[in-house]
């Protein structure tokens, strides 16, 4: 199935052929040819002014009687002994969504010696009941029982929404929940509302942030979301109300065929990039490894981590864990500083979100410039030790 | 041990850049790739079968051409590959894609290993890989970076998650999903390419898979996208100027007043 042209109404502009992010679309013989590379995307049917394109009868599923599925969940992840920020920032958009549907909003905690205190907590930033399964074999997360633990849950409560976070847990192994619901997933969402019919409308970027896409699952419930940490706030109220439900599990959902045999806490504590709200990375431009010292003082002094391009990794400058971009992490902290990166788009994909982006290069030309919010054509190994010194005279002051 | 590796034919961005005004992708002439993260997922397997001995299966869905990806996972050294192309595969989500991939690896039978990449570059969704397993009702392990195949019947997987290292037992048959740091692909050998060459590749259709129709495809896919637009432009851009003690102090202050943490 691909994307159709109405001739009637094509005048053979050939915008749709520079819009395709797939290159499935061109002009041949003075017609618009849409090859099988479509992927339905709907970006040509947006961009043609005259209405002449279309996507074919889009697909529903095996659909499924919607009644009967009432409120919005939220996965409340716990790692020893704390609950991850962006269940809180979940549970204020899903408060939101909550209203709107004028349903119940919950929180689900699964872990091994919760007290009443964390479940409180969640309820302070909106859930108005916790379901909390309480048990040895869930101190260590396995997707396999933490999914059979929802999946249970969710059969029997049969909420109408899920929300996770997007976070290295979240994205493991919602996806199997999802698959065993039968149910749509949406990854990685940016922003979440209601429509009318109650639909939840999930938007996401795609083809590396470069569009937008607003996704629904219109014939199965529970709609299910992961979202990305640090886009949504989170509110905490006071004198909020809740119930706080212990569940009594049927020991199949403790089964699994994985153990967990070690736990080792990252030690580099420059590499927890993902929940850094600066980051300062370093590129080729460095021009050697102790170099990098430069980049390591910076991120010390405004508290944040060290990002690096595949450039300075492939060097042998810096750890894998510290690159950023398509084969490294995709991050999106409140600033991030590339400094000495060229900027190609498998760097820019991984780090487009960030809310303020500085480049620091010499080459004015340089790609990451496009990205820029502030650009700085400059020496870095002029530039950054003036900058660090600006910095620590303010403290000083 | 019989591994199959799942790979996805993907658009190369190496030469695209994002276009400043327009921020969309630049795409002259853009050619197809295998996906990164799959590129590791083949290597990983290779690798074990270079120590354990392993039969090494290379599968995808796609359009017909995607046999090329295909035909150079052989060059680097597998032994098998098989190609789901049908029209009615088209348009699938990820449950559909799932579901297709999972009929091949039930129909091949004696699956020890299933391994995929991470993600796929252009939907980044990092779904495929753990649905298949829900749907194959076996054990998983995302984000590996190592493995280690020592005994028999089970595996033992490094996996990096957002906060370190975790080591992992798991039973087999599995799947796990890889990254960057299970090993760089091999470059292809001359004697693996003579034989890529001319080897022929299984192509399977839903009638091979016997799937309902009502489950492949765009019919099957449960998630629909119901818009598609460019995202908010940042602010228009400050190129900062003059002297470096000039930029410095510029920045700082555009910082400051931008209330950015750490300063
Ligand atoms: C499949 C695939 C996946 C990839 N995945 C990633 C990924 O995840 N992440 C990633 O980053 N890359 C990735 N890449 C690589 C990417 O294409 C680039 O090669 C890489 O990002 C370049 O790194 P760099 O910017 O550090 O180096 P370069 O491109 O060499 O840029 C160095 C920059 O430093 C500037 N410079 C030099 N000296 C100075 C100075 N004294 N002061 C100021 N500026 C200076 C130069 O002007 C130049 O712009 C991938 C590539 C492929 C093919
Ligand atoms: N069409 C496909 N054919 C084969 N494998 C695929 C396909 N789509 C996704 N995969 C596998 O699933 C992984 C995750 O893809 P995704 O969920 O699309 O990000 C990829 O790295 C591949 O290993």
């Amino acid at each position: 199935m691909k994307a159709t042209v109405d001739r009637q109404k094509c005048t053979v502009c050939g915008v749709c052929t520079d819009a395709c992010p797939m290159d499935a679309i061109s002009l041949r013989e003075n017609r618009i040819e849409v090859s099988d590379d479509c992927s339905l995307c709907g970006i040509c049917v947006d961009t043609c002014e005259f209405g002449a394109l279309a996507l074919p009868d889009v697909g529903t599923g095996p659909s499924q009687d919607l009644a009967g599925f009432s409120g919005v969940w939220v996965f409340a992840e716990w790692r020893e002994g704390k609950v991850h920020r962006v269940s809180h920032e979940l549970l204020s958009a899903g408060r939101i969504l909550a209203d709107k549907r004028g349903v119940e909003l919950g929180a689900v905690l699964l872990g091994a010696g919760l007290d009443d205190e964390m479940a409180k907590e969640l309820i302070a930033f909106g859930a108005e009941v916790v379901y909390v399964v309480d048990r040895p074999e869930l101190a260590h997360f396995t997707d396999e029982r933490y999914s059979k633990c929802i999946v249970e849950l969710a059969r029997v409560k049969r909420p109408e929404i899920i929300l996770a976070g997007a976070t290295s847990m979240g994205r493991s192994f919602i996806p199997r929940v999802a698959a065993c619901l039968q149910t749509g997933l949406t990854a990685d969402c940016t922003e979440l509302d209601i429509a009318d019919e109650g639909h939840l409308l999930q938007t996401r970027p795609a083809f590396g942030g470069n569009v937008m896409a607003t996704i629904i699952c219109p014939n199965r419930r529970p709609q299910m979301a992961t979202v990305r940490p640090k886009v949504m706030k989170p509110v905490r109220g006071e004198g909020r109300q809740g119930r706080i439900e212990r569940v009594e599990l049927p020991d199949a959902c403790f089964e699994a065929r994985v153990e967990v045999l070690e736990v080792i806490a990252e030690q580099d504590q420059t590499a927890k990039l993902t929940e850094a709200d600066v980051i300062v990375s370093g590129g080729r431009g460095l021009r050697s490894g102790d170099n990098f010292h430069l980049i390591e003082g910076l991120a010390e002094l405004m508290d944040g981590a060290v990002g690096a391009s595949r450039g300075a990794v492939e060097e042998g400058w810096m750890a894998p864990s510290h690159q950023v971009g398509q084969t490294g992490r995709t991050v999106a902290p409140a600033l991030y500083m590339a400094v000495g990166i060229s900027g190609a788009v498998q760097h820019l994909v991984g780090m487009q979100g960030s809310q303020v982006i500085v480049a620091v290069n010499k080459d004015p030309d340089a790609p990451i410039f496009d990205v820029a919010t502030y650009g700085v054509v400059a020496d870095l190994f002029e530039f950054v030790p003036e900058f660090i010194k600006r910095i620590k005279r303010e403290r000083d002051e | 041990m019989h591994i199959v590796v799942c790979i996805k034919q993907v658009p190369d961005t190496k030469n695209v850049r994002i276009d400043p005004d327009t921020h969309t992708l630049v795409r002259q002439g853009v050619e197809s790739i295998i996906n990164p993260f799959d590129m590791f997922a083949v290597e990983g397997a290779l690798k074990i079968k270079d120590e354990n001995g392993a039969r090494v299966t290379v599968l995808t869905m796609g359009p017909p051409q995607a046999a090329e990806a295909l035909r150079d996972t052989l060059g680097l050294g597998a032994d098998d590959a098989v190609l789901l192309s049908d029209r009615a595969f088209a348009g699938s989500d990820t449950w559909a894609t799932s579901t297709t991939l999972a009929a091949a690896v039930r129909k091949m039978g004696d699956v020890d290993l299933v391994i995929c990449g991470k993600q796929a570059v252009d939907g980044d969704t990092a779904q495929v890989g753990p649905e298949m397993a829900a749907l194959l009702d076996v054990p998983f392990a995302t984000f590996v970076k190592k493995i280690d195949v020592a005994r028999s019947g089970s595996i033992t997987v490094h996996r990096q998650t957002d906060e370190g290292t975790e080591v992992w037992k798991v039973q087999l048959p599995a799947l796990v999903t890889v990254i960057k740091e299970l090993g760089e692909p091999r470059v292809p050998s001359l004697r693996h390419k003579m034989r890529a060459k001319k080897a022929e590749i299984a192509v399977w259709g839903n009638s091979e898979l016997g799937l309902d129709p009502n489950s492949t495809g765009l019919c099957g896919s449960f998630t629909q996208v119901v818009r598609v637009f460019s995202p908010q432009r940042r602010g228009s851009r400050v190129q900062l100027e003059g002297s470096i003690e000039n930029q410095v102090e510029q920045l700082f202050q555009y910082l400051k007043k931008a209330r950015v943490p750490g300063l």
